[in-house]
C-alpha cells in the first residue's frame, strides 16, 4: 500500500483546513518561485522524467503536451485552461482537490502557465459544484493577496492570473474543444481537430486543457522530482493517482495509491470489500462510465492502470470504479449510461445524435426481454456505426458500454429475451 | 423552446455591479465569454428562472444577438426556461447512483410531494428533477437541493429533509451519514495525520 509520505493530496477528505495558511504548512506555494527560475525548459523535462500521464481520462503524456506549446510568445497571447468539469459517471475526485486543496491546483497553474508561455488559466469548472467553485473562489482571493499570483507572481517575474469560469450543466463540456467553445460563452458543441488547440485554442490563441488532478500534481512532482514519481507504478504507467470506488462496496469511498495496484487489492483495502464479499461480484466498469466493463474473472488479477486495462479491452478512464455485486441487472446498468449519453449528446454530429437515441431504446426494450435475438447483433452493428464517425468521443463512450455487456454477458441478454418470449407464449 | 412571459427584467445595482467586474475576466472585444455567468446571476436575481425578458436583456447588455442567448439558455441543464419552486430538487438517477438505491429516493420525493418529473407543488415550494451525474458518485445516492449536495442518503432521510425544508428548518448540507467528504464510512484508513 502507498504510504502517506508519497500521497501528494494530503487534505484529500478535508480533515484539515484548506486555506492559504494551512495549506502552505502541508508545503503549497513552498519553493514555488526556486521551480520558475530554473526556467521553462527545466519544468517540462522534469515532467517528461516523470512519467505523468494526463489524468482526466486519455493518459496522455503531461510533459510532452506543454512542449506542443509555441516556444515563444507571438502576437497571440498563450492560455492555460483547466478541466474541472468533472463529470464522468462514477467520478468524483478532482472535486476533492477543488473543495479540500485548492492552492495546490492554483499553484500546479502558475508553474505549468510559466512553463508554456501564459499569463492567463481559467479554470473551467462544472456549475453543479457551487460549494466547490466557492472554495477556489477564495483560494484565488488569497493566492492574489498573498502575492502568489498576479503582478510578479512569488516574485519570480512572471505575470499571472486566474480566473474561476462556472460552467452551466452539460458533460460534453468536459471535451476539452467543447469546453473552449463554452468558457467563449458558446453552446458547448466541440471543435474539429485540427486545427488541436496548442496552436488554435481559446480565442484562436495557442492553448493547452489539462485536467485537475493532472496540473495540482505539477508541483509535488516539480519539488520532488520527477524521478520520485516515476519509480512508482510500472513502467508507462507511474506515479500515484486517485481512485474513485462507488456502487457495491461496502465503503465507497476516493483514495490516492500508486498506479498499477490490483483492483481486487484496491476494493478490498480501501473500500471495505464487495457487499456480499468478493464471490458476490458480477462485474466492474473500471474507468468511468465511458469503459467497457469487465467481468469478475478479470477483476480477480486485473492491474489499475492504462496498459492492464488496455490489454483487457477496458480503460483506465477516469479511474472511476463502479462495482456491480450479482443482485445487479447489468441490462438495466448499462441501459441507464445509455440514457445518460442519449441526454448529454450534444447534436452536432448526425451519428451521435441519432444514435445514443437508437441504441437507448433499444437497451430499453432489451431490459424488459422486449427484442429479437437478431437485434443484439444489429445494436452492436449501429454501435460501430456511431464509434469513430464522430467530431468528438461522446460517440465511442455511448457505443463502447454496450459492447462491454455484449461481449462478457451477451448470454444474460439473450437469457432475457428468450424467457420474455416464452412467458408471451 | 418554451419561453414565458414575465415582468421586465434589468439587473440590480449590485448585480450590475458584479457583472461589469466579471466581463473584466475576459480579452477585450470577448464579453460573450461572460455570458454564462451572467445567465446564472439573472437567474438568482429573477427566483430561479430564466425569462423571454431576462434573456433580450443580457442580449442587449453583451451586445449579441438575442438567439445566441436564447441557443445558449437552451442547451445548458441548469438554466431553468420556466419558473421553479423555491427548492428545487435534482435527483440524481446516473447509475452509480441508481446501484444505491436513487429509485427509493425518487419514489420518495414523488408521493410526499405528490408529484412527477418537472413538476412544482401547487405551493410553488419544491420542483422535482431528473438529473444526469453530479460527480459524487462515492457518496451516492445523492440530491442536489437549490447550491447544495445532501449525500448517502436513503428514503427516510429523503422523506426527513423534505419535511424539514417544508418546516423552514436548517439542515446539514452533505453526507446524511456523518462521513468526513469521500473518507470511508467509520472514518479514513489513510492521511490521518499530516506528514510533510
Amino acid at each position: 500500500m502507498l504510504q502517506d509520505k508519497d500521497r501528494i493530496f494530503q487534505n484529500l477528505y478535508g480533515l484539515h483546513d484548506w486555506r492559504i495558511k494551512a495549506a502552505q504548512s502541508r508545503g503549497a506555494w513552498v519553493g514555488t518561485k526556486d521551480l520558475i527560475l530554473k526556467g521553462r525548459d527545466w519544468i517540462i523535462d522534469e515532467m517528461k522524467k516523470s512519467g505523468l500521464r494526463g489524468r482526466g481520462g486519455a493518459g496522455f503524456p503531461t510533459g510532452m503536451k506543454w512542449s506542443f506549446m509555441p516556444k515563444t510568445e507571438g502576437p497571440k497571447p498563450h492560455y492555460l485552461v483547466v478541466n474541472a468539469d468533472e463529470s464522468e459517471p462514477g467520478t468524483c475526485k478532482d472535486r476533492d482537490i477543488l473543495r479540500h486543496d485548492p492552492h495546490l491546483l492554483l499553484e500546479g497553474c502558475l508553474l505549468a502557465g510559466f512553463a508554456m508561455g501564459a499569463h492567463t488559466a481559467y479554470i473551467y469548472i462544472r456549475g453543479e459544484f457551487y460549494n466547490e467553485a466557492s472554495n477556489v473562489a477564495q483560494a484565488i482571493q488569497e493566492a492574489y493577496a498573498n502575492n502568489m499570483i498576479g503582478k510578479n507572481a512569488c516574485g519570480s517575474g512572471w505575470d499571472f492570473d486566474i480566473r474561476l469560469h462556472r460552467g452551466a450543466g452539460a458533460y460534453i463540456c468536459g471535451e476539452e474543444t467543447a469546453l473552449l467553445e463554452s468558457l467563449e460563452g458558446n453552446k458547448g458543441q466541440p471543435r474539429m481537430k485540427p486545427p488541436f488547440p496548442a496552436g488554435v485554442g481559446l480565442y484562436g490563441c495557442p492553448t493547452t486543457i489539462n485536467n485537475v488532478e493532472t496540473i495540482a500534481s505539477a508541483p509535488d512532482i516539480l519539488k520532488r522530482g520527477g524521478a520520485w514519481f516515476s519509480s512508482m507504478g510500472r513502467p508507462n504507467n507511474v506515479g500515484t493517482k486517485l481512485f474513485c470506488i462507488s456502487g457495491h462496496v461496502n465503503k465507497p469511498c476516493n483514495v490516492e495509491e500508486e498506479m498499477g495496484i490490483p483492483l481486487k487489492e484496491l476494493i478490498e483495502k480501501h473500500a471495505g470489500g464487495v457487499r456480499g464479499g468478493w464471490d458476490n461480484l458480477l462485474a466492474i466498469i473500471p474507468g468511468g462510465s465511458s469503459v467497457p466493463l469487465i467481468p469478475k474473472s478479470i477483476c480477480d488479477t486485473v492491474l489499475m492502470d492504462f496498459d492492464a486495462l488496455r490489454e483487457v479491452k477496458s480503460g483506465l478512464g477516469t479511474a472511476g470504479v463502479i462495482v456491480m455485486d450479482k443482485s445487479t441487472d447489468l441490462i438495466k446498468a448499462i441501459a441507464r449510461l445509455s440514457k445518460f449519453y442519449k441526454h448529454e449528446s450534444c447534436g452536432q454530429c448526425t451519428p451521435c445524435r441519432e444514435g445514443t437515441g437508437w441504441m437507448w431504446r433499444v437497451m430499453e426494450r432489451m431490459v424488459k426481454g422486449n427484442a429479437r435475438l437478431e437485434e443484439i447483433d444489429e445494436l452492436l452493428e449501429v454501435t460501430t456505426q456511431v464509434e469513430g464517425h464522430t467530431i468528438c468521443a461522446l460517440g465511442d463512450a455511448a457505443a463502447w458500454p454496450i459492447q462491454g455487456l455484449m461481449r462478457h454477458f451477451r448470454y444474460v441478454v439473450e437469457d432475457r429475451i428468450k424467457n420474455a418470449g416464452s412467458k408471451a407464449a | 423552446m418554451n419561453i414565458h412571459k414575465s415582468e421586465e427584467f434589468s439587473f440590480s445595482p449590485e448585480n450590475m455591479k458584479r457583472a461589469q467586474e466579471i466581463m473584466t475576466h475576459y480579452p477585450e472585444g470577448r464579453q460573450q465569454s461572460a455570458l454564462l455567468p451572467l445567465l446564472d446571476m439573472a437567474q438568482r436575481q429573477n427566483g430561479g428562472w430564466l425569462s423571454r425578458y431576462a434573456l433580450d436583456y443580457l442580449a442587449q447588455f453583451l451586445g449579441i444577438a438575442a438567439i445566441r442567448v436564447y441557443e445558449v439558455a437552451s442547451f445548458y441543464s441548469m438554466f431553468n426556461l420556466k419558473p421553479v419552486g423555491q427548492h428545487l430538487l435534482q435527483v440524481c438517477t446516473t447509475t452509480p447512483c441508481w446501484l444505491r438505491g436513487s429509485d427509493a429516493i425518487m419514489d420518495t420525493c414523488k408521493s410526499k410531494l405528490g408529484i412527477g418529473l418537472g413538476e412544482t407543488t401547487a405551493d410553488k415550494q419544491f420542483t422535482l428533477v431528473e438529473v444526469e451525474c453530479l460527480g459524487a458518485c462515492v457518496n451516492a445516492p445523492l440530491v442536489q437541493i437549490n447550491d447544495d449536495y445532501y449525500e448517502d442518503l436513503n428514503a427516510d432521510q429523503m422523506a426527513k429533509i423534505i419535511d424539514d425544508l417544508k418546516a423552514g428548518k436548517k439542515i446539514e448540507i452533505g453526507s446524511q451519514l456523518g462521513r468526513k467528504g469521500s473518507a470511508p464510512e467509520g472514518g479514513p484508513q489513510v492521511l490521518c495525520e499530516i506528514v510533510k
